[in-house]
């Protein structure tokens, strides 16, 4: 299972921040996730849902996902195009010579603690 | 008259809670990534070139290692840490047929290594003595490639049954990847895999990628990739200071 892989960094991390900041247990989490970062949403909510029993501070946690689009660059015309749609090939000049600018991210954006 | 009060003013005190936002901003993968270039750096003082090995179940990694360790061994310490979820057939296997130094590594049931397990791996392993040391990740061509193991080289196996499509399928991995073997080219014939439109495939998910079709089995090919093998451990020993991965 390829996300309860990064569902344990992420828990393991806040769970750290948790205890730094001596808070009594964390309520909200919100993750951002590129589109083509190869996280299925649902099923990393399933393992955030079985991870979060076995934490200190996370057990009533919310988990809130912010999809991020996924952003190609062409280096042959300077254009950028929606990657989901084109993958590595530029729609506007049919260049292979692009990369990706956002989409791929998994970020710990922010969380709510009492 | 007076004294009557409305009953939710006369309200026991309410308890506050006070929610509070922590803005954190981390990308996930940052800590992992940090640790992998200290490991980089440690080992590049000590001489250690570390290579991940990448594939499917299957695509040929352990005994391809045996070929490859065998021709390398004359000229450098070898050593060897194979990484699965369970049993430690692999470890026993290579010591056996190379005589190379090896360790099996359990992941718990974790699709990939990382590298804080690499560094543990390592502390065990003793590195002082060797030359390079090659880690055989966890079969799987997704998840070794998001984590970054701490290893300077990065390499991946793809085998022929497995078809031509497959850097089409699994980028980041050949994106990833400085060398692509293509495994088990003396079994061509029986499957449908166009080699050219293999390796235009993979070129065009990594432009440098160096491409290596090789038979594990018969030995077919092998010796071009100890040549270049050779060639990176020299280049590496001879580097003053290391890039990022």
């Amino acid at each position: 299972m390829h996300e309860l892989g990064i569902v344990m960094k992420v828990v393991d991390e806040v769970e750290q921040v948790a205890k730094e900041n001596n808070v009594q247990k964390v309520t909200n989490l919100r993750l951002e996730v590129g589109e083509v970062s190869s996280i299925v949403p649902d099923l990393f909510k399933d393992c955030f849902e079985w991870a979060k029993k076995r934490t200190d501070y996370l057990k009533e946690c919310d988990l809130e996902l912010i999809i991020l689009e996924g952003v190609s660059y062409c280096r042959s015309c300077e254009k950028t195009y929606k990657t989901t749609e084109y993958a590595k090939v530029c729609p506007y000049c049919g260049s292979h010579d692009t990369y990706l600018i956002t989409g791929n991210e998994v970020n710990i954006k922010d969380i709510q603690v009492v | 008259m007076g004294d009557k009060k409305h009953p939710t003013k006369k309200s026991k005190k309410l308890k506050t809670v006070q929610v509070k936002t922590i803005l954190l901003n981390r990308n996930v993968f940052e800590g992992n990534d940090k640790y992998a270039q200290k490991l980089r750096e440690e080992l590049h003082s000590k001489g250690v070139f570390l290579v991940n090995v990448m594939s499917s179940p299957g695509a040929g990694k352990t005994t391809t290692l045996v070929k490859l360790i065998n021709n390398l061994s004359t000229t450098f310490n070898v050593g060897v840490m194979e990484a699965d979820i369970d049993d430690d057939v692999d470890a026993q296997l290579i010591a056996k047929k190379t005589g190379a130094k090896s360790i099996q590594l359990h992941t718990g049931g974790m699709c990939h290594m990382d590298a804080e397990m690499t560094r543990q791996g390592l502390e065990e392993f003793g590195v002082d003595d060797l030359d390079i040391i090659f880690i055989e990740n966890v079969g799987n061509l997704v998840c070794p490639a998001e984590f970054d193991t701490g290893a300077h080289l990065d390499i991946m196996i793809l085998s022929v049954p497995e078809g031509d499509d497959k850097p089409l399928k699994y980028p980041l991995v050949f994106e990833k990847s400085k060398v692509v073997i293509i495994n088990k080219i003396d079994t061509i014939n029986y499957f449908n895999f166009d080699l050219d439109r293999c390796k235009q495939n993979i070129l065009m998910r990594n432009k440098t990628a160096q491409i290596f079709p090789i038979s594990a089995k018969s030995g077919d090919g092998v010796d071009a990739l100890t040549k270049h093998f050779m060639k990176l451990i020299k280049t590496f020993k001879n580097q003053d200071k290391i890039s990022e991965n």
